[in-house]
C-alpha cells in the first residue's frame, strides 16, 4: 500500500487522500485521548467532516452532503445536546478519584485486553487487505453523480428510501416518547 | 489516486478498529454511542470506495451507503433517547454503573 502512495504522489489526489486520512485518523485518536466528553465529541465531527470531504474525492457528492449534514451535523449536535442532559464526572480529579475507589487496576487490565482484541482484528483485516487482488475497474466515465443517485433513489431504489423513510419517522417518534417526561 | 483500492479499506479497518476500542474501553454512554457511529462509518468508507472502484463499479454502493447513515442517525437519536430515560431513573451516565439486569 505505502509502495503504491509514494508511485502516486505526483497524483494531487493523493495529497488529498493523505490529508483527509491523517485528519480521520487524528481525530479518532484524539477522542479515545481527550479528557473531556465535549473535546471527545468535537474531535469525532472532524473525523466525520473529513470523511466526507474522502467522499467528495472519491466521486459520491451526493453521500458528501448527506454525511455532512447528518454525521457531522444532526448527530454531534444531538449527542451534546444528550451530554448537556446528563450529568458527567467527566472534569478532572473527580475522574480519578472515581478510578481509584473502583479499582483502577483492573480498569488498566480491561483496557489492555480490549486494544490486544482490536489490534488482533486490525491484523487479520490488513491481512486480508494486502492479500485480496482487487481486478483494475474500467476507467468509470465522468457522470453527474448527484443526479444518477438522486434517480436511482426515486426509482429503481424507491421501495427502500421509502421503507426508510417509515424506519426514521417510527425511530423519531419512539425516540420522543421514551424520552418524554412522564406525567404522574 | 484512481484505482487505488486499498488505502481507503486500511482507512476503513483502522476507523472501525478505534471506534471498536472507544465502544469497548469508555466508560461514558455518549461516546460509546459516538464509537459506534464511527464503526458505521469505516464501513460506509468500504462501501463508496468499492461502488468507485470496485470490481464492478456502480452507484448502488452510494445508495447503500446512504441507507447506512439513514440506520445510523435513528440509532443515535433512539440512544441518547434511552439515555434520557435512564438518566431520570438513575442519575449516572457512566455504563459500568448501568447494572440493574444483574441484580
Amino acid at each position: 500500500m505505502l509502495n503504491n502512495l509514494i508511485d502516486n504522489l505526483k497524483d494531487p489526489a493523493s495529497y488529498l487522500y493523505m490529508l483527509f486520512a491523517i485528519l480521520a485518523i487524528g481525530g479518532g485518536i484524539v477522542m479515545l485521548n481527550s479528557a473531556k466528553v465535549v473535546h471527545m465529541v468535537a474531535s469525532l465531527a472532524v473525523t466525520f467532516i473529513s470523511l466526507a470531504g474522502l467522499y467528495l474525492t472519491l466521486g459520491a457528492g451526493f453521500v458528501a452532503i448527506v454525511q455532512v449534514l447528518i454525521s457531522a451535523g444532526a448527530v454531534s449536535i444531538l449527542m451534546i445536546f444528550g451530554i448537556k442532559l446528563t450529568k458527567h464526572r467527566h472534569d478532572g480529579e473527580d475522574e480519578r478519584e472515581e478510578a481509584e475507589k473502583v479499582g483502577a487496576r483492573s480498569g488498566h487490565l480491561h483496557e489492555i485486553l480490549a486494544a490486544v482484541g482490536v489490534l488482533a482484528l486490525f491484523g487479520v483485516l490488513y491481512y486480508a487487505i494486502r492479500k485480496a487482488s482487487f481486478p483494475t475497474a474500467p476507467a468509470a466515465e465522468p457522470v453527474n453523480t448527484i443526479l444518477a443517485t438522486g434517480k436511482l433513489l426515486v426509482s429503481r431504489y424507491a421501495l427502500p428510501f421509502e421503507i426508510m423513510a417509515v424506519l426514521l419517522t417510527a425511530a423519531f417518534v419512539g425516540a420522543i416518547v421514551i424520552a418524554k417526561r412522564e406525567e404522574e | 489516486m484512481s484505482g487505488i483500492l486499498s488505502p481507503y479499506l486500511t482507512l476503513g479497518a483502522i476507523l472501525f478498529c478505534i471506534g471498536l476500542f472507544g465502544a469497548l474501553t469508555k466508560r461514558n454512554a455518549i461516546i460509546v454511542l459516538l464509537s459506534i457511529e464511527l464503526m458505521l462509518n469505516g464501513v460506509n468508507l468500504n462501501l463508496v470506495a468499492f461502488s468507485k472502484m470496485g470490481v464492478a463499479p456502480s452507484l448502488t454502493g452510494q445508495v447503500f451507503s446512504l441507507f447506512t447513515i439513514t440506520v445510523a442517525a435513528a440509532e443515535a437519536a433512539v440512544g441518547v433517547a434511552l439515555l434520557i430515560a435512564l438518566y431520570r431513573n438513575k442519575p449516572t451516565s457512566d455504563v459500568s454503573e448501568m447494572d440493574e439486569l444483574k441484580h
